[in-house]
């Protein structure tokens, strides 16, 4: 089967490549164009590992084909610091203990982004099912919510930045 | 995890993508969401030689009230029944039953059109439109037709599509004032199908009374079941605990649950009589006013 | 406990920010499958449909037809090599690739070797296999009886499918102490096989240097030193020399015991690049991954508790029988093949116990491995918990009351145990009291009569657990005959900065942070002019890796001995400089000062340059230690957990209303990274306790084979733990610390058991095994009359 010219906005960058119809985006992103940031955590759709931003929407990258993602704009882990800087929620990560082994944190980011971006002053009880398609097994998710409390408290002082 | 190859098509029009699908034949399956079509691709459980990725095709992602009707669109995503207003108003067990599909993550690219005609008794929307009623518009190489929701789902993953068909938008009866509605599901954990999940929309007349039932059960039977004994018994009659408990077991008599992973046939009926006197109390407080 | 150094210096009980962490916020980290290699291959594995049967064909052509495709490997391909089988972990055999017969679902049959991810999975699914199947034998109980099918038939002598019998403790004191007793209980107890399910899977990257005839594997392992010197010893024959193995373990993305077996994947992968020459990918997939690597758990318990009509317990009885699928690939020291189950008398005084187990074979994928516990401890303590729990109810007693009337006390430690362990230290009524003072555990039982007697359903559940960790002292633990110490080698800089290197593997616990706090502590340099590096065995000291709570007990004592080796030497130049007597010298956080004279100092730094620029004549040159740390005891975590559920009568469904967690590790050195410790672990408490599960059919067929079936609790089902501590130092490790890292997956699925069973008591209820589901919920109470 023939492969399908794509271009594809990823972390502000034009990128363009041949794929295979059936290559997931998770992989065009990973092994095509080495951003490594993003992780495969399952087979079935169902750990969150995965997610990016496309188009403004946190999906899961493992679900979606590259070839979907031709002309959008995709925004992964490796994009979200700003001038070297961590972002509010990378920051709340930080300072809040949000993350162990380090796995699930870059879809557990990503879902914040979208999250934050929609919820600037969300409940504890609103960020647990905002994660819910991002399962981690190191953290018992506690402390990722006080992470996600943290980066909106910070982007509603610093009047969403 | 990972699909076997297959030919790609990415249309721009509606009549693009019905022309694909007749020129390829059955060997081609319609993407949209693809929440459900590509983890089964990755398993290799379907290999589609031809995709038709509707995605691309501008102005399909209404929801809009237009003339009595809410219409959803076949691009309209499950996190937009969570925000959309007049839902939120008129139609809030819409919103409910989004809440209860998948994940968030999974509910931003899957289509509410999409929940439909993957025909999957284990999927949720399916006993929603049929307690509210609802038409599905089929469009095909001939042109669009309604399909009424209760002849929609024919048997297990079966509908009333034509394999040229795309389900292009629901319509639903916007309900008049005096009624209210909820979905319930139990799963075992976020983002699992029902082990048993009750749809319970309500129109009360002037004095109070049940005027119309709508009651459609999830993952019970080798399809959506609209519990038709249930609605015929409600209406006309006064919802008092008795009548709500009574109409409870009525559903539960008309749901055919199998044995499975999920739990005994038993198990669900007697959920199914749970729910649905839940359904009905919470689709009674709404339709007094509640929130 | 107080702080000895300033937060500058951030050594212990500081709440330090993790090292680790910047590198994992911008995507940065360096798991196994993000490393790439030129000319790198992937490797694919077919996998068995049945559970037991013999291979009549495989047919390759398809496959290799496919273009990219390079290999398929069989056994067949591996026997010229007497690879096809390996030793486990226990003295067991199993196989790499099956040349007779697979034995249990999804077992590995042929691994395709391709250019690509893609084509490896078209190669996989393109390879034909024909199959007899055999008569397969899921349940142990039936393997054990006479006319079963016997699995082993690889091992001539072996006639049935027992592999071993283990009993420990004195079987007639406690016959006899059951024979007085004037109350005893009796349950069978299952605990079910569940799987670690770390968010990352297993996999390597093999890369054979041929003209150096080096092997260096980037591996998905908790142990790397331990695979070393086991490739070495497997695949000595082959070529490989153990001083040119270089087994790297980088970023791991979560452990909990499943990276510590040497899965068939891993040794195809080697063969493939030895062959080769290239560098070889393996990475396995979800599915394969929990139906195919080790499990844990899987015992079918039969428990006994003796005791007086006042409460005073006096002995247990045990047996066991353990389901280790169709070969014993368990990960425990050596001498134990039942772990350290026999800590099952738990924290309470008996007086006299016997214990034995039974393992047996079945068709199923080989095991069982610690998920996030120390080994069997899970079992031992959920036995112990749920019985005292049993008994107390059994009398009328209150169940906090019945704990605080037989818990061993503080002035007896340190406690030998009736089954033979010396405890370090303990206060567990302490921990149970601050429990039930944040809970409110009177006001409790008040609402929980008053919902009673309205016909709700509300229960309080109590888990007192004593944990047992920091394998393990030489004298009796080892693994394939490797005693289980650990190392550390710390070496100053001129510079003054640090860098320290262990024998042990973090897979998120932080030990890029915590161990350089143990030098910031012992040594006063500030924890961020530490680099700790763990996992590349071509640097690190020789150790046997992170698994069963055992690197704070064992891996931070050696830093905490090399540093006091390094701070010795320290004095001496300090001295020198000073011109000073060393008796003369005080010390106090990075600094060595003559008594009474303050000003005359000489900082760390200052020593540290000093010992590569005017080092006292006669002394080496240099700052450095190592040492390898054999510990005299093991270290005993304990502490206390309160459950409050309500249930639903309607739909069975049980709802954490609220879980309080009092842990004692002793001396913390980071109380922010223990809490997050404490809070995934009380996750992974919850998850065998109300939702994973792992079951056969009669066929074999695995009924949970990935995350659709196998449930990983959410943010939505996870409770907001509420956690606080005490602090019972251990009086034998230099820093007074315990592991802690398991503490509450071992005690948190007892106190949601005795919970539930508290709240259905009334209507008959006495025990449910986990994992307690809304449906088992349900059939218990329309059996009791109970609908809504």
């Amino acid at each position: 089967m023939g492969k399908v010219a794509i271009k594809v906005n990823v972390n502000g960058v034009e990128r363009a490549a041949e794929v295979e119809p059936r290559l997931l985006l998770v992989h065009f992103l990973r092994e095509t164009l080495r951003l490594t940031g993003t992780h495969i955590g399952c087979d079935t759709s169902h750990c969150g590992a995965c997610t990016v931003v496309m188009d403004g929407r946190a999906i899961k990258s493992c679900t979606t084909f590259a070839v979907q993602a031709d002309g959008r704009n995709i925004l992964t882990v490796e994009g979200l610091e700003q001038d070297g800087k961590l972002n509010p929620l990378q920051d709340g990560f930080y300072q809040e203990h949000g993350l162990q082994c380090g796995f699930c944190t870059p879809g557990m980011l990503m879902t914040g982004y979208v999250f934050l971006g929609e919820n600037p002053n969300p409940t504890d009880d609103e960020i647990r099912h905002a994660i819910s398609g991002n399962l981690c097994r190191c953290t018992g998710y506690v402390n990722i919510v006080k992470a996600y409390q943290y980066a909106a408290q910070k982007m509603r002082e610093d009047g969403g930045a | 995890m990972i699909p076997r190859s297959f030919e790609y098509f990415s249309p721009r029009t509606l009549e693009e993508a019905i022309g694909l699908l007749q020129k390829l034949g059955p060997d081609a399956k319609l993407l949209s969401g693809g929440q459900s079509l590509i983890p089964m691709m990755k398993l290799r459980m379907v290999s589609p030689q031809h995709i038709v990725d509707i995605n691309r095709i501008p102005n399909l992602d209404y929801i809009s009230e237009i003339d009595g009707q809410l219409k959803i669109g076949a691009l309209a995503r499950e996190h937009q029944l969570e925000t959309s207003d007049v839902i939120s108003q008129k139609l809030p067990i819409l919103a409910d039953t989004a809440k209860f599909i998948a994940d968030p993550l999974v509910r931003s690219q899957a289509t509410v059109c999409g929940n439909l005609a993957h025909g999957d008794p284990a999927n949720d929307h399916p006993a929603t439109m049929l307690a509210l009623g609802a038409k599905v518009v089929a469009t095909g190489p001939k042109g669009p037709r309604e399909i009424p929701i209760e002849d929609f789902f024919t048997s297990l993953f079966t509908t009333a599509l034509e394999p040229e068909e795309i389900l292009t938008e629901i319509r639903i009866p916007l309900p008049p004032a005096n009624s209210g509605g909820t979905y319930l599901k139990l799963e075992r954990k976020v983002g699992d199908f029902a082990t048993a999940g009750v749809a319970a929309q309500l129109t009360l007349d002037d004095a109070g009374n049940c005027q119309r039932a709508g009651v459609g059960l999830t993952n019970v039977g080798l399809t959506p079941i609209k519990a038709t004994k249930t609605e015929a018994f409600l209406t006309g009659k006064t919802l008092d605990q008795a009548t709500i408990n009574e109409a409870a077991e009525i559903a539960a008599s008309e749901s055919q649950p199998m044995d499975d992973i999920r739990g005994s046939a038993d198990y669900k009926r007697d959920l199914v009589r749970v729910l649905t006197a839940r359904a009905l109390t919470r689709a009674l407080e709404r339709a007094k006013g509640g929130a | 406990m107080t702080l000895k150094t300033p937060p500058e210096i951030g050594g212990m009980g500081h709440r330090v920010k993790r090292r680790e962490d910047p590198r994992f916020l911008r995507g940065q980290g360096n798991y196994v499958d993000d490393v790439v290699l030129p000319d790198m291959l992937y490797l694919d594995i077919v996998r068995s449909p049945y559970a037991h049967a013999k291979i009549a064909n495989i047919d390759t052509s398809k496959a290799l037809a496919i273009p990219g495709v390079l290999a398929v490997i069989t056994g067949k391909d591996l026997e010229k090599y007497n690879l096809h089988w390996m030793p486990t972990l226990m003295s067991d055999t199993q196989m790499v690739l099956p040349v007779e017969k697979v034995m249990y679902q999804a077992q590995e049959v042929a691994a395709v070797l391709a250019t690509d991810r893609y084509i490896a999975a078209d190669g996989v699914d393109a390879v034909e296999i024909d199959y007899d199947p055999l008569p397969v034998v899921v349940d142990p109980k039936k393997a054990l009886e006479p006319d079963a099918p016997v699995l082993r038939t690889d091992k001539p002598d072996k006639k049935d499918n027992h592999i071993w019998h283990w009993e420990w403790g004195n079987r007639e004191e406690t016959d006899k102490l059951f024979s007085e007793a004037e109350v005893t209980v009796k349950e069978d107890i299952y605990i079910p096989r569940i799987h670690v399910s770390s968010i990352e899977t297993c996999g390597c990257v093999a890369h054979f240097d041929k003209v150096r005839g080096k092997l260096t594997v980037w591996m998905t392992t908790q142990a790397p030193h331990a695979i070393r010197t086991v490739f070495a010893l497997v695949a000595g024959h082959v070529g490989l020399s153990e001083e040119k193995i270089q087994i790297i373990s980088p970023d791991i993305g979560g452990g909990f015991g499943g990276k510590v077996p040497v899965y068939p994947g891993y040794v195809i992968a080697v063969a493939a690049s030895v062959l080769t020459g290239k560098p070889v990918k393996w990475i396995e997939d979800r599915m394969e991954n929990i139906q195919a690597d080790s499990f844990a758990r899987d015992y079918h318990i039969t428990a006994e508790l003796a005791g007086k009509k006042d409460g005073q317990l006096t002995a247990l009885r045990i047996k066991t029988i353990a389901d280790h699928g169709y070969t014993d690939a368990a990960a425990n020291p050596s001498k134990f093949p039942a772990g350290l189950f026999h800590v099952c008398t738990g924290s309470y005084d008996l007086k006299a116990a016997h214990v034995e187990v039974d393992g047996v074979y079945t068709n199923k994928p080989p095991g069982g491995i610690a998920y996030r516990c120390s080994f069997r401890v899970t079992e031992a303590v959920h036995t112990i918990e749920r019985m005292a729990d049993l008994m107390a109810h059994q009398l009328g007693m209150d169940a906090a009351e019945f704990r605080l009337k037989n818990f061993i006390q503080p002035e007896q430690f340190p406690y030998t145990s009736a089954l033979g362990w010396e405890y370090d230290s303990g206060n567990y009524a302490g921990a149970l009291r601050l429990a039930m003072e944040k809970v409110g555990y009177a006001d409790l039982r008040k609402e929980q009569i008053e919902k009673r007697a309205r016909g709700e359903l509300m229960g309080v559940g109590i888990s007192s657990f004593t944990e047992i960790v920091g394998a393990g002292p030489s004298k009796h633990f080892d693994i394939l005959g490797l005693k289980m110490f650990d190392s550390a080698e710390i070496r100053v800089h001129p510079t003054g900065k640090v860098l320290a290197r262990f024998g042990t593997k973090s897979q998120g616990q932080g030990h890029e942070t915590t161990y350089a706090q143990v030098v910031a502590e012992e040594l006063g340099f500030p924890v961020d002019s530490v680099l700790v590096e763990e996992g590349d065995t071509d640097t690190a000291p020789y150790g046997l890796g992170t698994y069963a709570s055992r690197s704070t007990p064992v891996a931070a004592a050696a830093c905490a001995m090399a540093c006091r080796k390094i701070k010795d030497k320290a004095r001496k130049i300090a001295a020198y400089l000073l011109e000073a007597h060393e008796d003369d010298l005080e010390w106090e956080p990075g600094k060595f000062f003559v008594k009474g004279s303050p000003d005359r100092a000489k900082t760390i730094q200052e020593i540290s340059l000093a010992a590569y620029t005017n080092h006292p004549p006669g002394m080496e040159a240099g700052l450095e230690a190592v040492n390898y740390y054999d510990p005299p005891n093991l270290t005993y975590p304990f502490g206390s957990y309160i459950c409050v559920v309500d249930i639903d009568k309607g739909t069975g469904e049980v709802k954490v209303r609220r879980f309080v967690a009092i842990d004692d590790c002793g001396n913390i050195i980071n109380p922010m990274i223990v809490e997050g410790q404490i809070h995934g672990g009380l996750t992974m408490g919850l998850g065998p306790a109300l939702f994973e599960e792992i079951q056969y059919d009669e066929s074999g067929n695995i009924l949970q084979g990935s995350f659709m079936n196998y449930l990983l609790p959410t943010a939505v089902e996870t409770p907001n733990w509420e956690i606080g501590n005490t602090v019972t130092p251990s009086p034998h490790h230099p820093l007074g610390a315990k592991g802690v890292g398991e503490s509450a997956t071992v005690g948190a699925p007892a106190a949601i058991v005795n919970a539930v069973v508290d709240a259905l008591w009334h209507l008959g209820v006495r025990h449910i095994d986990i994992p307690i589901t809304p449906a088992k919920v349900w059939k218990l109470l329309r059996d009791a009359g109970v609908r809504e």
